[in-house]
């Protein structure tokens, strides 16, 4: 088996190696073959895997394949740990990666940089699947920061465009805070595990319980919450949300790809994998659950006010990300995952369908100039609707079940202040579903208010861009209803999740109550969550199309808080002020105040003032050019030499006897 | 090959001063010599790598024979793990940097080219002596020719900058001689073999130990002794840019394995604290300093600095960490284990060569801006991409590296020593760590600027991107960067025999037993 998880690991490698430094010989066509052919290779190779283990059951795979450093006992190395978790994980990612890559073609077809981002987009996939593959921290972080950099390339892909580029810095940066976190985390996690082996420190998790660090804090919890800061950065939760949404000034691909399934999940695979150790402490767990709560719903009011497609959708993965932060706080991993995978397929969906839009109206992504598109773009119209219901949690669709999960286990919850977040996610399924329906009616129903030009252009895009559309959106109805049972309750990914359940009864609970995919479908109309998706739904009705003035009038009596939510609670503010502008003023005080002025000004030229005092005196021989200051740095030496050796009390050199 | 390394030692200094004598009217010819003298040089180094012995603490390729025998000062040399690595570090640097000198100097070449290789040869006889005075011999004179280099070859404020760094190095190094000359009245001798086993009082070794790291912390440069790099690096040309920060940097951290560690054990143990404090400030103090340049150049500078802080704080974290006790055996501190301490050890070591591959590079790519538009102003570029697209590859991916990126040897010893350290104290690897966010913003910041967003001025749009000769020189350092980062095994396997040793010496207590 090792040669297939290699295979599928470097598939996308190679396509990236050859298409990146041979792209332009090779032409369009061939350079795309190639990116894909790599990444089927890795897709049907997944698919393989996934069967292997999570429906055959197989063995987990766990062995280091090289030793990057052995350093004393201490052994790194780059390994897999192939188990259920890894198989879904790598079937998710290469499947949608597969999508993106195909959709390219048609998206990216006018772009100059053709085939460097095919190069960078496999490229993504192999760090994404030496992320989730990885049996040890160290590989884990190469994949954590390797996705990093490629967001970083993509996100400033048009590199002419400022805001791109600004975008790119800033998405790395705040990624850079979060990767601060994680490596601390790691590096207390050597000092008490000894070790980098996830299995190895899995077993020692017992041990170190109890033990303490900074006085009498659990070491547990600092080490939980210092990687949970690296999974706050990579799965943009507040306050490290605020390169996601500047992250859309990359192509539309890669914010399905990276900005939407993959990368910013990453944060969420990592606690679950992790959670033998998050089991031990409830103060971590209870971090981890309130920010996730704060996210998902102060991002998703965010979404709300935004007028730019692809900006509605980042806020609204945020929120989304939040939920699935919240069930990891509350021990609910199998349901945060299950809500990553129903997550990647319809918000890469979602993405996609409107880079659709975007690529049929030549590169508008204002929804105030668009409306009516439904007539003109069939299929984009029908699979951004299914993408929408499978969002805010139709009853039936993907999005519905892995949701509903989540707000049950938050209701079974006994950690402190679980009861507030339960209140936060349920009235989330409002807003989700507010914001998510007044872009679609805005953007397909309604009158258009395309400019001439556009309006005669407009059609639907070509088979490549079609094609992943329809694809995507089956899985986005069916996929919960039938991967629900198997992946929480009949044991998918139990050899991957440990939940302590005498302490963490959600999920325990969960299934108590579980009976059936079809049954949760039949009982959901007479719960709360079923109403907030039916109320929020008729809101975005209502303000969209049916009394469109309302929305301007209850921003003006609001003006406050519509001026809070435009202003994006004040980060980027804040941010600039404080952190950007900031450390300018402390470098440049730094640098004129102590290095210029303090070490240069009175030590350093103070002694070459003496210098030269002295050098005055022996005016004849100085001429300043450097030859003589090297001649007398040996006559210097000598002088120097001479004195120790000749003078002094203790002559090495008894001169006449 | 019974003296390879004297060979090492020799061949560039009398090829040098061959070049010297062909002159430079017949440059061509100089350039051919000079390139295939580098090129000789460096080929007959890997031969260390091969017969290295990694199973051996002891020196190996030594050779000794009588000098000054009166004074008992022996022509004394060989090399273990640290040192072959910053040779082999040596002999590729100065291959490059004559590749990359080819046609930029015109003034003078053969003098230029001539300079680099007997530089090369003097360094080279730095890390390989085993005589103290020898030592002493090499380090200054090596550094006469980056003086020339400085003075002949620099930009406008030349002088005030070859002034600066004459008097810096030499102050420092003055120091260094008279302790040693102390240590020879006591113990008779100047192979380092005698000194690391000399008995010396706390006092003594204090003394000796802050006269040791004038001599070495300039050269690292630690703060607050580094504002003649930035100065020397500006008015350097590009060449001498890069030996400098590839090369001359890594003596200051050499000094510190093979004099401060075994000579002073006692007195490093008791100011390790200052060390690393030093470091972090370092580490942290002038990561936001470099933030605010303007000049491509002191930008580097001020990253080298701060990254060269992590070899300091990788070494002298160790003695947080353990201690050995009277019976020998190495005791931990306070829970640290040893294999952070070799964490920390290797890290810097590591970190070493991964800042000569880096900061050599970063410093050729300002070269080639610098050849076409001269000017190292941030402000005088933008847009560079879209005239220079495969140099801007370079210069991304050397940015990269030095902002620390996994899969370059820029994260290694890093990733290394923060490990390390963190088990002295957690908060020496809370402030070195910060470098994961400093470091990448001021140098992902500078590309922003340099080479990202749409052409700037009309300068910029008449770019020529890099000519085979500057992309062979840059590709060099492009794979040695990715090769240390994707596999550093290799480098960890020969230096660890070694440190090991540096460990005991470093531990072992020189002090009389205690009653």
């Amino acid at each position: 088996m090792e040669n297939t998880y290699l295979t599928i690991v470097l598939a996308p490698l190679i396509g990236a190696i050859i298409v990146g430094l041979a792209g332009h010989r090779l032409g369009r066509t061939l350079s795309h073959s190639i990116a894909i052919l790599g990444v089927t290779v890795s897709t049907v190779l997944a698919l393989y895997v996934f069967n292997h283990h999570v429906l055959q059951g197989a063995e987990v795979f766990n062995e280091n394949i090289y030793t990057w450093m052995q350093v004393g006992g201490l052994n790194m190395s780059v390994g897999f740990l192939v188990d259920n978790l890894t198989s879904v994980m790598l079937l998710v990612v290469s499947f949608i990666s597969l999508m993106v890559h195909i959709y390219t073609i048609g998206y990216m077809q006018e772009d100059e940089g053709y085939t460097k981002f095919f190069s960078y987009i496999s490229l993504f996939t192999f760090a994404m699947f030496m992320l989730v593959i990885s049996n040890n921290f160290m590989q884990l972080f190469f994949g954590w920061e390797a996705v990093g950099l490629v967001s970083y390339l993509l996100i400033g892909f048009w590199h002419h465009k400022e805001s791109a580029v600004e975008a790119s810095l800033k998405a790395f940066l705040v990624n850079r805070v979060g990767d601060f976190g994680f490596l601390l985390g790691i590096a207390v996690l050597l000092m008490f595990f000894g070790t980098m082996d996830y299995v190895e420190v899995f077993t020692l998790a017992n041990q170190v319980n109890g033990q303490t660090i900074f006085g009498d804090i659990s070491v547990i919890t600092v080490i939980c919450l210092l990687l949970f800061i690296g999974a706050m950065g990579k799965s943009a939760q507040v306050p490290l949300h605020v390169w996601l949404p500047g992250s859309m000034e990359g192509p539309t691909p890669i914010s399905a790809l990276i900005h939407a399934a993959t990368m910013v999940t990453a944060g969420i695979f990592m606690v679950s994998r992790m959670s033998p150790i998050f089991e031990l402490s409830d103060v971590a767990l209870t971090v981890v659950m309130v920010v996730g709560a704060i996210t998902a719903i102060f991002m998703g009011l965010l979404g709300i006010v935004q007028n730019d497609i692809k900006r509605v959708v980042a806020y609204s993965t945020l929120s989304q990300l939040g939920y699935m932060t919240v069930a990891l706080g509350v021990s609910a991993y199998s349901v945060a995952i299950f809500h990553l995978m129903t997550h990647a397929f319809f918000k890469a969906l979602l993405f996609l369908a409107a880079g659709s839009v975007i690529v049929a109206l030549h590169h508008e992504q204002d929804i105030r100039k668009m409306g009516a598109l439904r007539k003109k773009m069939p299929i984009t119209y029908i699979t951004a609707l299914i993408g929408t219901l499978a969002l805010i949690g139709f009853p039936g669709f993907a999005g519905f079940y892995s949701k509903d999960m989540i707000i049950e286990a938050v209701h079974f919850s006994n950690l402190p202040f679980a009861d507030w977040v339960y209140y936060a996610v349920v009235f989330g399924v409002f807003i989700t579903a507010f914001y998510s329906l007044r872009m679609f009616f805005i953007v397909f129903h309604g009158e258009s208010r395309l400019d001439q030009h556009a309006e005669e252009h407009v059609h639907e895009p070509a088979l490549s861009i079609t094609v992943p559309l329809i694809v995507l959106a089956i899985p986005s109805v069916i996929i919960g209803y039938l991967t629900i049972e198997p992946m929480l309750f009949t044991g998918w990914l139990d050899n991957s999740i440990y939940i302590d359940a005498s302490v963490h009864g959600s999920v325990a609970a969960l299934k108590e109550h579980f009976h059936s995919a079809f049954g949760l479908l039949q009982h959901s109309i007479v719960t709360v969550p079923f109403w907030m998706m039916v109320g929020g739904s008729l809101a975005a009705w209502v303000f969209s199309l049916y009394r469109t003035d309302w929305a301007k009038k209850i921003q003006e009596r609001f003006h406050r808080t519509n001026y809070v939510l435009e202003s994006l609670y004040g980060f980027d503010r804040l941010n600039d002020i404080v952190f950007a502008n900031g450390s300018r003023k402390l470098g440049e005080f730094l640098w004129r105040i102590s290095d210029m002025t303090i070490i240069d000004q009175f030590v350093v030229n103070g002694s070459a003032r003496l210098m030269r005092f002295m050098g005055s005196v022996i005016r004849p021989v100085q001429t300043g050019y450097l030859y003589h200051y090297a001649f007398f740095m040996i006559i210097g030496l000598m002088l120097v030499l001479t004195w120790v050796l000749v003078v002094g009390e203790n002559p090495l050199i008894q001169l006449g006897s | 090959m019974e003296s390879l390394l004297s060979l090492l030692i020799w061949l560039p200094i009398v090829g040098g001063i061959s070049v010297l004598v062909i002159g430079n009217n017949r440059s061509d010819l100089a350039r051919w010599v000079s390139v295939a003298v580098s090129i000789i040089v460096f080929a007959l180094s890997l031969n260390l790598w091969n017969g290295f012995d990694t199973s051996t603490q002891g020196m190996q390729f030594v050779e000794n024979t009588a000098w000054i025998s009166q004074f008992n000062i022996n022509y004394h040399i060989g090399i273990d793990g640290i040192s072959m690595l910053l040779i082999l570090l040596t002999t590729l640097s100065t291959f490059l940097v004559i590749i990359a000198g080819w046609e930029v100097i015109q003034n003078r070449a053969a003098d230029y080219m001539a300079a680099f290789l007997i530089m090369e040869g003097l360094i080279i006889g730095v890390f390989s002596s085993l005589d103290a005075i020898l030592f002493y011999v090499f380090w200054e004179a090596s550094l006469i020719p980056m003086l020339l280099i400085v003075g002949i070859w620099g930009g406008q404020n030349r002088v005030y900058a070859a002034i600066k760094f004459f008097l810096y190095t030499f102050l420092g190094s003055v120091f260094m001689l008279v302790s040693l000359i102390y240590m020879y009245i006591q113990g008779g001798s100047f192979s380092l073999d005698v000194l690391n086993e000399l008995p010396l009082s706390l006092t003594e070794q204090s003394w000796i130990f802050w006269a040791f790291f004038l001599a070495f912390a300039v050269k690292v440069p630690m703060f607050p002794v580094h504002t003649w790099l930035p100065d020397a690096h500006v008015q350097a040309p590009t060449g001498g840019s890069v030996i400098l920060a590839a090369i001359m940097l890594k003596m200051g951290g050499y000094g510190f394995f093979r004099f401060s560690l075994p000579i002073t054990p006692d007195a490093s143990s008791e100011f390790a604290i200052v060390v690393i404090v030093l470091s972090l400030i370092a580490i942290v103090y002038i990561g936001f300093v470099a933030l605010v340049q303007k000049d491509m150049k002191k930008l580097i500078a001020y990253s080298s600095i701060s990254h060269m802080g992590f070899v300091t704080l990788g070494v002298f974290a160790l003695f947080s960490i353990v201690k050995m006790g009277t019976d020998g055996q190495i005791y931990s501190i306070a829970g640290g284990s040893l294999e952070s301490v070799y964490l920390g050890l290797e890290g810097a070591m590591i970190q070493m060569i991964s800042h000569g591959f880096i900061s050599a590079a970063l410093f050729l790519v300002v070269g080639v801006l610098y050849e076409r538009l001269h000017s190292r102003e941030i402000s005088s570029y933008g847009g560079v991409i879209n005239s220079m697209p495969k140099f801007t590859g370079f210069a991304v991916l050397f940015a990269l590296a030095n902002a620390g990126l996994p899969g370059t040897s820029g994260f290694v010893g890093e990733f290394m020593v923060i490990l390390g350290s963190l088990q002295a104290n957690f908060w020496y690897a809370f402030f070195a760590a910060t470098i994961l966010i400093v470091g990448a913003a001021y140098t992902l910041w500078m590309v922003k600027r340099v080479f990202w967003g749409p052409i700037v001025n009309s300068d910029v749009s008449t770019l020529s991107d890099i000519n085979t000769r500057e992309f062979f020189v840059l590709a060099v350092l492009a794979v040695a960067v990715l090769v240390v980062g994707v596999y550093p095994q290799p480098l960890i396997e020969v230096m660890h025999v070694s440190m090991v040793n540096l460990l005991e010496q470093a531990l072992t207590t020189k002090l009389p037993a205690a009653l």
